[in-house]
């Protein structure tokens, strides 16, 4: 250990560490741009410029070892003016673009503006002008002008995504960032260059324009991609997601996602297809009906089959919370021991970064809360043979487009009856007797089990009819709070969707049977009496990053 | 108050004030007087009032060859303390990159505070001469581009103040 003064008081730090480090360690912030704790040491903003006594001029914080007996200045007045300097030096040249640009209201340089720098200009001349609105990749933007070379994202490309096609060319304030030639930034991971960029030089083709950062709210919830479990900031503005963003998880994925996961896991929320109230078969053609009444025929269409007569379908795409009042429903309700879930495997569509050929978020809970045939029951392969073989002739699925597996497809017309939990218009959905709209990942509380054995938190971001932004404890945005029925963005857009444990219990109730289950957290309660994988565990100790459940061997550490 | 004291009443009123009608008299002359003065009443709606360019009326929109100045960057709306604005940006071709494909103000939000268009960086949003708001329902009050977008030339009164008192 190394004792080291900054700004007057003594820390013992680690030996290793640069300045940087030691002093974020310890809660003091040093301005940067282009170091950052992922990346390696670029030194060429010149921001964190700090005093160290004995040495004759400044040293850059982010590549200055510290040393026993070093004594730091960071608020220094010598420190200040070089400040002054870097700041004034950064924006000769940078447009004023901030009303126009998605990174105000976020942005590294408009913050360090605001704190260090004079506040005017004293840059008569003409700026220098370079290309803007350049496409870099398929999902990120370029805008050459705003670009303050930090080389952030060209070391992500190289030493993260491993995909080295960034570079600079020109000299001095002609520099340009771009792609060689003939190679675009295509990589799987290509847009967390977007937030590691410290201003809007770069910014994501789908989500530019949509909205200010200050006109949304945001959730901490998990991706459901993959089974990886990524961490994620839901971004919300009038109910409608906008955009995903990485939250760092040190265990699961350190600062970064995938670019599938981060445009396509929330389409289907916003989707056109998104169904909006339960529907049921009359005369042949599905139609919508109120929940009572769906609920009801659910639970006399099931009593009319004997218990080796149904099969239960959980789902890996559906909550822990989901599954478990699931198979509680077939296996103590209905009695039957035919229960089983699909698998999603991709093989070969993994990498070793973060890619998981489990395209599903809950493989792993859904075993573990019981999603499973219960002794001399059906697995998979049993029961789509059974239904082949017209033994088994009631089918209850949740949340998974089952009809799109060939397999699968080819059998369901041999069932006399489908019940069917999804969020959108399927395959399924067009196949099944009763269909009831459930909540998307973003529209409830609950818990995923990543492939690690991590138990992770989703939360809801988007409200549906049944509940209510305020009341219910959603982040709300400034728009949400001051709503009022006469403005236009203050209506908006509801689905009637309910989460699958809150209609299996209705369900399950209706047929007869005891399952009382208030909220998400009573679920959840009810499994960590029932299921050692979850003992002693509770929604406040999974907390934002997530805890280990009690059979995973050991965390996988994120490469 | 610090004008309390003048507003008690004196227990002695003087003769002439005792005696009431001279008062009286006094002040009917002052009406009368009015009748010779010039009128400064408008037969409102044949004659109507041309505020000055100071004046605070509805925001509206500068329109400039066909297209609205505005880039859609949002700050109306953020510094709108009555959250009277609402703004979509979209991507155009042209050079300023954004423009708004939908801009509405609530009219029964907004309390003409001239907010909006002390903070707009492209003097888009200017508080117009129009005075004339009556609604007969509250959707009718939303107002959308069709209604905002001015053209300069209309707003020069008030483009022209704007630069003389920045
Ligand atoms: S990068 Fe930052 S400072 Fe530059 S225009 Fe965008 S918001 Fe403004
Ligand atoms: S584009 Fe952004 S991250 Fe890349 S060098 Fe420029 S400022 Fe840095
Ligand atoms: S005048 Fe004031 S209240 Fe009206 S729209 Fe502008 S900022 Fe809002
Ligand atoms: S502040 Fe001006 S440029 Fe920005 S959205 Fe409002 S009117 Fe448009």
């Amino acid at each position: 250990m190394a004792k080291i003064t900054i700004d007057g008081i003594a820390y013992e730090v680690d030996p290793k560490l640069t300045v940087i480090q030691a002093a974020r360690d310890h809660g003091i912030k040093i301005p940067h741009f282009c170091w950052h704790p992922k990346l390696s040491v670029a030194g060429n903003c010149r921001m964190c410029l700090v005093e160290i006594e004995k040495m004759p001029k400044l040293a850059i914080a982010c590549a200055t070892q510290v040393a026993e007996g070093m004594v730091v200045k960071t608020q220094s007045e010598r420190v200040q003016k070089a400040r002054n300097a870097v700041m004034e030096f950064l924006l000769i040249n940078h447009p004023l673009d901030c009303p126009i640009c998605d990174e105000a209201g976020e942005c590294k340089l408009q913050d360090y503006t605001y704190k260090y720098s004079i506040g005017y200009s004293r840059f008569n001349e003409d700026k220098v002008h370079k290309p803007k609105r350049i496409q870099l990749g398929p999902n990120v933007m370029l805008d050459v002008e705003r670009c303050i070379m930090c080389s952030r994202c060209v070391r992500f490309a190289d030493e993260i995504a491993k995909q080295p096609v960034l570079t600079f060319t020109q000299r001095g304030d002609h520099v340009v960032l771009t792609t060689f030639p003939g190679t675009q930034l295509d990589n799987p991971y290509s847009m967390n260059v977007i937030e590691l960029c410290p201003v809007g030089a770069l910014t994501g083709t789908d989500f530019r324009f949509k909205a200010r950062v200050w006109e949304m709210s945001s959730t901490e919830s998990t991706c459901t991609g993959c089974a990886r479990g990524c961490n994620i900031n839901i971004w919300v503005r009038n109910n409608e997601i906008l955009r995903l963003t990485p939250r760092q998880n040190e265990e699961v994925n350190s600062a970064w996602m995938c670019d599938f996961g981060r445009l396509q896991t929330f389409k289907d929320v916003n989707s056109e297809k998104r169904l909006s109230g339960p529907l049921m078969r009359k005369e042949g053609i599905l139609s919508s009906v109120g929940w009572d009444e769906a609920i009801a025929a659910a639970a006399s269409e099931l009593r009319l089959f004997k218990k080796s007569e149904i099969a239960g379908l959980g789902s890996a795409y559906a909550s822990n919370e989901d599954n478990y009042a699931f198979q509680k429903f077939m296996k103590d309700v209905l009695g039957t021991k035919n229960v089983d879930f699909v698998r999603h495997l991709k093989e070969g569509d993994e990498d070793a970064f973060l890619l998981r050929a489990d395209k599903t978020a809950n493989t792993r809970g859904a075993e573990e809360v019981g999603v499973k045939p219960g002794e001399g029951g059906s697995n998979i392969d049993a029961i789509i043979q059974g239904i082949k073989n017209g033994s088994i002739k009631a089918l209850y699925a949740l949340e998974d487009d089952i009809a799109a597996i060939p397999e699968i497809a080819g059998v369901l017309s041999n069932l006399e009856l489908l019940i069917v939990h999804s969020s959108i218009q399927n395959e399924t959905t067009a196949a099944a007797d009763i269909v009831f709209s459930s909540s998307t990942y973003a529209e409830k509380h609950g818990t995923l089990t990543n492939f690690q054995g991590r138990v992770q938190r989703i939360r809801p971001a988007v409200v549906t009819l049944e509940q209510d932004r305020a009341l219910d404890g959603f982040a709300m945005s400034r728009w949400d709070k001051f709503a009022s029925h006469n403005d236009r963005w203050g209506r908006p857009i509801k689905k009637d969707a309910r989460p699958s444990w809150r209609i299996v219990s209705a369900v399950a109730s209706a047929v007869g049977g005891k399952m009382k289950f208030n909220s998400a957290d009573d679920v959840f309660r009810e499994i960590s009496e029932k299921v050692q994988a979850f003992k002693g565990l509770n929604y406040q100790k999974i907390g934002n990053t997530g805890v280990m459940s009690k059979t995973a061997s050991r965390a996988v550490p994120v490469v | 108050m610090a004008s309390s004291k003048k507003i008690i009443r004196k227990k002695d009123f003087s003769l002439l004030q005792r005696m009431y009608l001279p008062e009286i008299f006094r002040g009917l002359m002052t009406t009368f007087l009015q009748m010779f003065k010039p009128k400064i009443t408008h037969q409102y709606p044949e004659v109507r009032f041309h505020p000055p360019a100071s004046f605070r009326g509805r925001p509206v929109l500068v329109e400039e060859q066909g297209v609205e100045r505005c880039v859609a960057c949002g700050l109306c709306s953020r510094v709108c303390p009555a959250l009277a604005i609402e703004v979509q940006a979209s991507e155009t071709d042209l050079e300023k990159e954004r423009y708004p494909v939908k801009f509405e103000i609530n009219m029964v939000r907004c309390i003409f505070c001239g907010f909006c268009e002390e903070v707009c960086p492209e003097e888009a949003i200017v508080m117009s001469n129009e005075y004339e708001l009556a609604f007969s329902s509250q959707e009718e009050a939303i107002f959308g581009k069709d209604k905002l977008l001015i053209p300069a030339e209309k707003l020069k009164e008030r483009l022209e103040f704007l630069k003389q008192n920045r």
